[in-house]
């Protein structure tokens, strides 16, 4: 990638140190409202989200992923349809399940 | 041209630990058969008990320990190796490993693999698994004996289980290597001109097996390592409270659940029928375009069929377990996702079908073979579909009708085009053609002999009678009227052994003395048959590769000859 | 013959082989958590209701929350040690990644303090079922911490001297690589986290 010279990465640095502080503020974040006093659902969704946004934030800045070429953009949404596919499916099969019984 | 093709190799960097993928191809496809034949050889043992229960094995009966007569320990454990090292040492490697290796760099004009290293890791790994795998039968505890499904409760406490999930552990992560640079090769190294819609249908074909292992073989990873840990470790992900074995309570936590392990088996499972029965089609199309002489029907269709094949064969899993007690909602999914499916098999079916019509066939050895899978695979979809229906499942579940149904997609499906496969491409890869006379030799008794094996199947599995009993089904009164058919069954499997003789002369005979032909003997378009045949080692062309046209323009009209090959122009 | 686009990029996918090849791989691995989380899911409903949360009480959630930072840091000096290489300073480079391994290592022996710490209380994988996800997560992703520290002990020995100074870019695209597997082990811990210590 011949077209980042040294300004360019100078910037991406930048936003990495930004993104390593919030990565950071989120853990403290999610360890607090750990101890909060809410329902188990509540919890589970809470605990998650932030999971999620801090997961997001090293796919997109860290692996580059927000600026990534198609053809992996590609393989990466059709890895994730099958992965909710098998996430879920058990999951809503057993629901299923419990509530014949 | 890099300096390094120059050096001189020895043996051992040639033949042996070669990163040439042909070289690969080569190793993966003589070992697959290898252990092809061994798989079968293990059937043809339980075929004799299941034909005259408890008398004295021939020939190979002193294995099997002091009698000679095969305990129904060791047919258990021949039924699970049987069912393992068809599926995972011997069809996939063929087809993927091999024909894949081989063919898909050179239909794409590619000089190599993406990663030579790595697929020769992808074969060593296997190699490594297939070793594991064949050494359990030597242990003191035996060879799995639980199934290839491995079920718990069971396999939790069957012996010989914790070496079968280490041999898994090493056949994944070789189909996962290999299948990876399947996908990268495809998509970065075809050569210029050769757009996506000018690959041959092998290639699709290929490329969507890729995905589906690449994606689906890391949930059984998984669960071989959770079922690993309650062998080892005594967890227990697969057991639930309270259960009881060999009439004591089972001392462990609880709690944990089989069906998960049902779930993320069959998560690979399924897409793993198609992994079988891909590559076998896309051998098939090439092969039929090829001796019609016509482009191949709806070439399009072909393509988007299979791609949407291997997208739906991730959500049809759980049609194995409607039996496991699923509420309606789920099993409607499943039922309703199950039925879909079947529409781009059928698809594809009828297009080969479609391309037969009107053409001047040419009935050369590769070219029976494919023909032939076209009825056989028939059958074998069409009696899947009452497998997919709750309803009738609910009968036919765990019988022979279900051993019936999938032989007739692997075995006179899959092995007979894998067969066209090895017929068509042999030329290309010793540069002598295989005999013909003995090809036919070859075809005729495999197509009959195929079908006295499994036809009666369903007609014992109809009868309500279960498929893995050592005794084929004595004991049961329901079996009574059927049981003549198990000798029928076997002397057919016998016959089906005798019937390969003719290709393993014809493959040894051949090599060495075989008719000499040119780079393009079957005059085909696609791009591997313009590489010199073998193909130059550690590069397959002699110069660089241009494609301009698409893969199957046969008899197109005005040209000088009845094949146009892509890269002319 | 030269193998094509192994440095440089196909001008229609803009992608070299191995930067698609480590996606690809990375889309395995997705689909392998993936498998543990399902299981984890099921096993949780499968359990008696408070089963996991009370098993879960007894981590340590300091040790957990510091191996988060640490694992964080190691993220953003990898993907340091690659712009390092991309600015052509490879002292920096060796700098970055030394600190990457080092945190690789704090990660791996706290996890130690954490496993010991169980078998002196007497819980094993056994103990529960709850425990036994905990080990058999942890452990994987643990294998995974071990085999990028070897790949990438690889590169900051003296055989990433040799060929930072043979192939530069080809170096620069390894170390890449190499990143992006490190920040996927990271993102797994992410959700191990909280699933495992928090929930
Ligand atoms: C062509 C020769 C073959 C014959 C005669 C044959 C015969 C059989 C028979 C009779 C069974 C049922 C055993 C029982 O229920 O006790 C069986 C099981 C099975 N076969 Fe084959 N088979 C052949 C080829 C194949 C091929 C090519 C494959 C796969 C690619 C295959 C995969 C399986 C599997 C997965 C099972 C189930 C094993 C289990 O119960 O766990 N077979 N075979
Ligand atoms: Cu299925």
């Amino acid at each position: 990638m011949s077209d980042h010279d040294n300004g360019h990465i100078q910037e991406h640095i930048k936003v990495y140190l930004t993104v390593f502080g919030a990565l950071g503020a989120l853990t403290l974040l999610t360890v607090a409202a750990s101890y909060m006093d809410v329902s188990t659902t509540e919890a589970i969704f809470l605990a998650l989200t932030i999971a999620t946004v801090k997961a997001s934030l090293v796919a997109g800045y860290f692996m580059h992923l927000i600026t990534e070429k198609h053809t992996i953009i590609w393989i990466l949404c059709l890895t994730f349809v099958f992965f909710l596919f098998c996430m879920f499916i058990p999951m809503i099969t057993t629901i299923d399940h419990a509530s014949l019984s | 041209m890099s300096n390094d093709s120059h050096h001189e190799e020895n043996f051992l960097q040639k033949y042996i630990f070669s990163v040439d993928h042909k070289v690969i191809g080569l190793q993966y496809g003589i070992t697959s058969l290898l252990f092809l034949f061994f798989g079968f050889c293990l059937m043809m043992v339980m075929r004799w008990q299941l034909a005259y229960p408890e008398t004295s094995v021939p020939i190979v009966g002193w294995l099997l320990g002091e009698s000679d007569i095969l305990m129904p320990e060791i047919y258990n454990m021949l039924g699970a190796m049987h069912g393992t090292i068809m599926i995972f040492l011997g069809v996939v490697p063929l087809a993927v490993g091999a024909f894949g290796n081989y063919i898909v760099p050179l239909q794409i004009g590619a000089p190599d693999m993406a990663f030579p290293k790595l697929n020769a890791a992808s074969y060593w790994s296997y190699f490594i698994g297939g070793v594991i795998m064949l050494a359990s039968f030597f242990m003191p505890e035996g060879a799995a004996r639980s199934g290839w499904t491995s079920y718990p409760p069971l396999s939790i406490f069957e012996t010989g289980q914790t070496t079968w999930l280490i041999g898994m552990v090493f056949l994944i992560t070789s189909s996962l290597l290999g299948s990876m640079n399947i996908i990268v090769t495809i998509v970065q190294l075809r050569a210029p001109g050769l757009s996506w819609f000018r690959l041959p249908f092998f290639v699709w074909a290929q490329f969507v097996t890729a995905f589906l292992l690449v994606l689906a073989f890391p949930p059984l990873e998984a669960a071989a390592v959770l079922q690993l840990m309650d062998r080892v470790a005594h967890t227990s992900f697969f057991l639930p409270s309270g259960l009881v074995y060999s009439g004591a309570t089972v001392d462990v936590y609880g709690s944990g659940s089989p069906l998960l392990w049902q779930h993320l088996f069959w998560f690979l499972a399924h897409p793993e029928v198609y992994v079988l029965i891909l590559p076998a089609m896309g051998i098939v199309g090439d092969v039929i375009a090829n001796n019609t002489r016509k482009p191949l029907w709806g070439y399009k269709s072909l393509v988007y069929a299979s791609v949407f094949l291997g997208f739906m064969s991730f959500i049809v899993w759980a049609h194995h377990m409607f039996l496991t007690g699923m509420g309606q909602a789920m099993s409607a999914f499943f039922q309703t996702t199950t039925m879909i499916i079947s529409i781009p098999s059928v698809v594809i079916l009828t297009a080969f079908f479609i391309s037969l019509w009107g053409a001047s066939i040419r009935f050369t050895t590769p070219m029976l073979f494919a023909l032939a899978f076209l009825p056989m695979f028939g059958i074998g979809g069409l009696t899947g579909l009452p497998l997919g229906v709750g309803a009738s499942d609910i009968h036919l579940h765990d019988t022979y009708y279900v051993i019936g149904h999938f032989h007739y997609v692997v075995a006179p499906g899959t092995i007979f085009a894998l067969f066209a496969g090895i017929y068509y491409w042999f030329p290309k890869i010793t540069g002598r053609k295989m005999s013909e006379a003995l090809g036919k030799l070859h075809f005729w008794p495999s197509l009959i002999f195929m079908n006295g094996v499994f036809m009666p199947m369903f007609i014992q599995g109809l009868a309500g009678v279960s498929r893995r009993l050592y005794d084929g089904g004595q004991l049961y009164a329901h079996a009574q009227d059927v049981l003549q058919w198990n000798e029928f069954m076997s002397i057919s499997a016998f016959c089906l052994a005798a019937a390969q003789i003719p290709f393993i002369i014809n493959v040894f005979v051949s090599m060495f003395n075989g008719e000499k032909v040119d780079r393009n003997p079957w005059g085909a378009t696609t791009v591997e048959w313009s590489a010199p045949s073998p193909p130059v080692p550690h590069a397959n062309f002699e110069g660089d590769v241009e494609v301009y046209r698409g893969p199957y323009e046969y008899s197109v009209p005005g040209a000088d000859k009845d094949f146009s090959p892509q890269t002319e122009k | 013959m030269q193998i094509p686009y192994i440095v440089e990029e196909r001008p229609d996918t803009g992608l070299n082989n191995s930067k698609l090849g480590i996606w690809v791989f990375l889309a395995s691995e997705i689909m392998l958590f993936g498998g543990l989380f399902s299981a984890y899911v099921f096993l949780r409903m499968a359990a008696p209701v408070g089963d996991f949360a009370y098993w879960g009480s007894k981590l340590s959630i300091p040790m957990a929350t510091f191996n988060t930072i640490v694992l964080i840091s190691s993220s953003v000096t990898v993907i340091m040690s690659w712009a390092s290489l991309k600015m052509k300073d490879f002292e920096k480079y060796k700098m970055y990644m030394g600190l990457t391994l080092l945190c690789a290592f704090l990660f791996l022996v706290v996890k130690y303090f954490e496993y010991t710490g169980k078998f002196h209380h007497g819980i094993y994988p056994s103990s529960s079922t709850f425990m036994g996800i905990y080990f058999t997560l942890t452990g994987l992703h643990m294998l995974h911490i071990i085999g990028g520290m070897i790949v990438m002990g690889y590169f900051w020995l003296p055989f990433g001297n040799k060929m930072w100074q043979s192939d530069p870019e080809r170096f620069t695209n390894r170390i890449e690589v190499a990143g992006l597997y490190w920040h996927f082990v990271d993102l797994v811990w992410i959700f191990l986290f909280p699933i495992l210590y928090l929930l």
